[in-house]
C-alpha cells in the first residue's frame, strides 16, 4: 500500500505577538516559530500506522520554501520513508497548490492520499478535496477512523454535535484527516538523526512540468486586525487583586 | 445578473441552522446586485421542507431522488453541476460545515468556479466577488478578491450571519427532475453513528471550568478539577484537550462536541476558534483567562484576565474555598 501524505509548514500564531507587514498583505513572519500543521501530523501518523499493517511506502509531499525541509525531516522521523518538496509558487492559492500536488502525484502509483482537514494558518479546508477532483478519484473529508479492506476503505466522517457517518469509499481516494484520529507518538532525537539520512527530493515547478495559469482564483488584498467590537472588561492589578475582582464577579453571577 | 443559489443543508429530518444564516446574507447580496435568490433543496421526501423554505425565499428548487436521502458529495455534486449548467447562478452559497467542506472544493474544480471558504463577509464589487476571512486562528482578518468569473462558490462560517426568520413572502416551489441515474459505487453512505451517552453531561452544568491547549499538559488537570468542585461546577474543554486524551470526548465544547449555555463559562488557555465559540457564546457570563491579550476569546468574553493561568488559578482556588 503506497500512501502519499501532503503536509504544510505553518507559523504558530496562537501565543505569538502578531504584526502586519508594511504592504498590509500578510503578517510579519520573521519572529514566529514554524511547525508542521497539526492536522498533517495526525495524517502522517495515520499513514505510518496503516503501513505497519499493510506494508508499502509512505511518501510525504510539500509545496513550500527551502525551510519546509525541517517539517519533512520531522515527518521522516515519524516513520515516513521518503519526502518530496516542490519549490513554492508565490503567492499561495489553494487551487494552485492542489494542481501542483496533483502534477507530482500523477507521476507514480499510489493507493491512498492523506491530507489534513485544514491548514492552521489560513484554514481554507480546500486543498485535499480539490486535489481529489483534479485526480479524478473519490474523497472523504474530516475523517476520524479508517478501516481498509479489499480495495475499499470504510471511513468515519465527523459531522456536527458529536454525530459521525460511516462511509464506504473506493481506493485510490483522498482522505482529509481530522485531529484525534490516532495517538501521536513521541519522536525521539535518534529518529530525527536517522531521518536525515532518508531521501528528500527537491523539484521546481518547471521540473514537474507545471506552468501555473493566471490569474489565481484568490488573492489577498489586505490583512488587518479584526475590529475590536465588543471586548471583555480586562481585570487589572496584581494577581491577588485580579483574583479578588474575579471572585466577586463569580459570586454575583452565580447567585443571579 | 443571474440568481444566487443557496444549498439547503439538512440531516435526519431537520434543516440545519446554517441554512437560515445563509438566507440573510443571500438576500442582502441579491438586493445589492438587483437580482434574486433561490433555495436549492436536494433530498428524498423533503416536500415539507420546501413549504418552510418558500416563506423565506422567493424561489425553491427541489430535486427529489431516493439516492439523495443522505448527503453524499458525489451525488450532490452531480446534481448541482447539472442545475448550475441549466440556471447559471452567479454565486452558490453553502455552509462551511461537514457538508460544505466535503462538496465545495470538488465542485469548484469541476465547474471552474473560484471558491472562497469560511467567509465572515461577502460582497460583489464591479461584478467580482470579494470576501472577508478570519485567519491565523482569528487574530487577523483578510480581504480576499476572487478572479473574474461567471460563477462563484463560497462557504460561510456558521454562527456569524443572523438567521432569516419566516417572512411574509410565498415563494415559488419548482420541482426539477433528478439528473441522477441510480447511486454510485465509489462513495456510499452506510449509517450514522451517534455519540455514546456516557458520564457527565456538561450541558446541564451551571458553571463550567473549561480548559484548552494552553494549559500545556495533563498534569494540571487535577488542579482544574478541584477548582470546578469548589465552584460547584464541572470541567469541560476545547477539542485539542480531547484529541490528546487529557479528557474524554464527552467534555468537549464545540461544533463537533457539545453546545453549552451555563451561567458562568470560565475559559482557561482557550484561544477562541469559531468551532469552539459558536457552541459557548450563549453562556450568561463568559470569563477568559489567557496570556495573549490578542486572543480572539476576549471578543466574546465579558471579563478577561491577561496572565499565565499558573499565576491566577492557585490563588483563585484558595479564595473560592473561603467563599463557600
Ligand atoms: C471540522 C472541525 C471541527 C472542530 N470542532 C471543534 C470543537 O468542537 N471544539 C473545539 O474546541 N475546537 C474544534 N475544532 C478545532 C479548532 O479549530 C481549534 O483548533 C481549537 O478550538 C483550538 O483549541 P484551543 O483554543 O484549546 O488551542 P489553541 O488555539 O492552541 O489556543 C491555546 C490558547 O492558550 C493560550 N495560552 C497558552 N499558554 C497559556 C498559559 N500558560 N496561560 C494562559 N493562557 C495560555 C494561548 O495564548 C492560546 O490563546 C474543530 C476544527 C475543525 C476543522
Ligand atoms: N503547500 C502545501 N503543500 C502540501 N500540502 C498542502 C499545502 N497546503 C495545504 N496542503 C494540504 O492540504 C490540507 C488542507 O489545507 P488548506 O486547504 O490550505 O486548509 C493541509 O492539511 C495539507 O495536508
Amino acid at each position: 500500500m503506497n500512501i502519499i501524505v501532503c503536509v504544510k509548514r505553518i507559523p504558530k500564531t496562537a501565543e505569538a505577538d502578531i504584526f502586519i507587514e508594511k504592504d498590509n498583505k500578510d503578517i510579519k513572519k520573521d519572529n514566529l516559530v514554524f511547525a508542521l500543521n497539526d492536522w498533517d501530523g495526525y495524517a502522517v501518523r495515520e499513514a505510518v500506522l496503516l503501513k505497519e499493517k499493510f506494508e508499502g511506502e509512505v511518501i510525504v509531499l510539500t509545496v513550500g520554501p527551502d525551510e519546509s525541509k525541517e517539517v519533512l525531516t520531522r515527518c521522516l522521523a515519524m516513520g515516513a520513508d521518503r519526502a518530496i518538496r516542490i519549490e513554492e509558487p508565490i503567492p499561495n492559492d489553494g487551487r494552485l497548490i492542489a494542481e501542483t500536488l496533483a502534477k507530482v502525484i500523477q507521476t507514480g502509483p499510489f493507493d491512498l492520499i492523506l491530507t489534513g482537514v485544514q491548514a492552521e494558518d489560513d484554514g481554507w479546508g480546500q486543498v485535499g478535496v480539490a486535489l481529489a477532483q483534479i485526480l479524478g478519484i473519490p474523497h472523504a473529508s474530516i475523517v476520524t477512523h479508517i478501516h481498509i479492506e479489499g480495495g475499499k476503505a470504510k471511513v468515519r466522517r465527523e459531522l456536527e454535535g458529536g454525530l459521525e457517518e460511516l462511509l464506504e469509499i473506493k481506493l485510490p481516494a483522498v482522505l482529509t484527516i481530522q485531529t484525534g484520529i490516532n495517538e501521536p507518538k513521541y519522536v525521539s532525537l535518534a529518529a530525527i538523526l536517522e531521518a536525515e539520512d532518508k531521501e528528500t527530493k527537491e523539484m521546481t515547478l518547471e521540473e514537474i512540468g507545471f506552468s501555473p495559469r493566471e490569474p489565481l482564483d484568490a488573492t489577498i488584498d489586505q490583512v488587518s486586525f479584526p475590529p475590536t467590537g465588543k471586548r471583555a472588561e480586562i481585570l487589572k492589578g496584581t494577581p491577588d487583586e485580579v483574583v479578588g475582582q474575579l471572585t466577586e464577579i463569580i459570586k454575583r453571577k452565580k447567585g443571579s | 445578473m443571474s440568481d444566487i443559489f443557496i444549498l439547503v443543508e439538512h440531516r435526519q429530518g431537520k434543516i440545519r441552522d446554517i441554512t437560515y444564516e445563509i438566507f440573510g446574507l443571500a438576500e442582502s447580496l441579491a438586493n445589492q446586485q438587483g437580482t434574486s435568490f433561490t433555495a436549492v433543496l436536494l433530498g428524498h421526501d423533503v416536500k415539507s421542507f420546501a413549504d418552510d423554505l418558500s416563506r423565506r425565499a422567493p424561489k425553491v428548487l427541489v430535486i427529489e431522488d431516493e439516492n439523495l436521502e443522505h448527503f453524499n458529495s458525489v451525488l450532490y455534486q452531480k446534481t448541482l453541476s447539472s442545475l448550475i449548467s441549466k440556471y447559471q447562478p452567479s454565486l452558490l452559497l453553502m455552509g462551511h460545515s461537514a457538508f460544505g467542506m466535503d462538496l465545495a472544493p470538488s465542485l469548484s474544480v469541476e465547474k471552474d468556479f473560484p471558491l472562497v471558504t469560511d467567509c465572515i463577509g461577502l460582497t460583489f464589487e464591479e461584478g467580482k466577488l470579494k470576501a472577508t476571512r478570519s485567519i491565523y486562528g482569528g487574530k487577523v482578518n483578510a480581504s480576499v478578491s476572487l478572479r473574474e468569473s461567471k460563477g462563484y462558490i463560497a462557504t460561510l462560517r456558521p454562527g456569524i450571519f443572523p438567521p432569516k426568520m419566516h417572512g411574509e413572502i410565498k415563494g415559488r416551489i419548482v420541482m426539477e427532475a433528478s439528473p441522477l441515474e441510480g447511486g454510485v459505487d465509489v462513495k456510499k453512505f452506510i449509517e450514522y453513528i451517534e455519540a455514546p451517552i456516557t458520564g457527565e453531561d456538561i450541558t446541564q452544568a451551571e458553571i463550567l471550568v473549561s480548559i484548552g491547549q494552553g494549559i500545556g499538559g495533563p498534569e494540571h488537570i487535577p488542579m482544574f478539577e478541584e477548582l470546578a468542585i469548589r465552584l460547584g461546577g464541572t470541567i469541560s474543554c476545547s477539542r485539542p484537550v480531547v484529541d490528546r486524551n487529557w479528557l474524554p470526548k464527552e467534555r468537549q465544547v464545540g461544533i463537533s462536541g457539545k453546545t453549552v449555555k451555563p451561567k458562568i463559562y470560565l475559559a482557561i488557555g482557550i484561544s477562541g476558534a469559531f468551532q469552539h465559540v459558536t457552541a459557548m457564546q450563549g453562556s450568561d457570563t463568559i470569563i477568559a483567562i489567557n496570556k495573549d491579550p490578542r486572543a480572539p476569546i476576549f471578543s466574546v468574553a465579558d471579563y478577561g484576565i491577561v496572565d499565565d493561568f499558573q499565576n491566577v488559578i492557585p490563588i483563585l482556588k484558595e479564595k473560592i474555598s473561603d467563599m463557600k
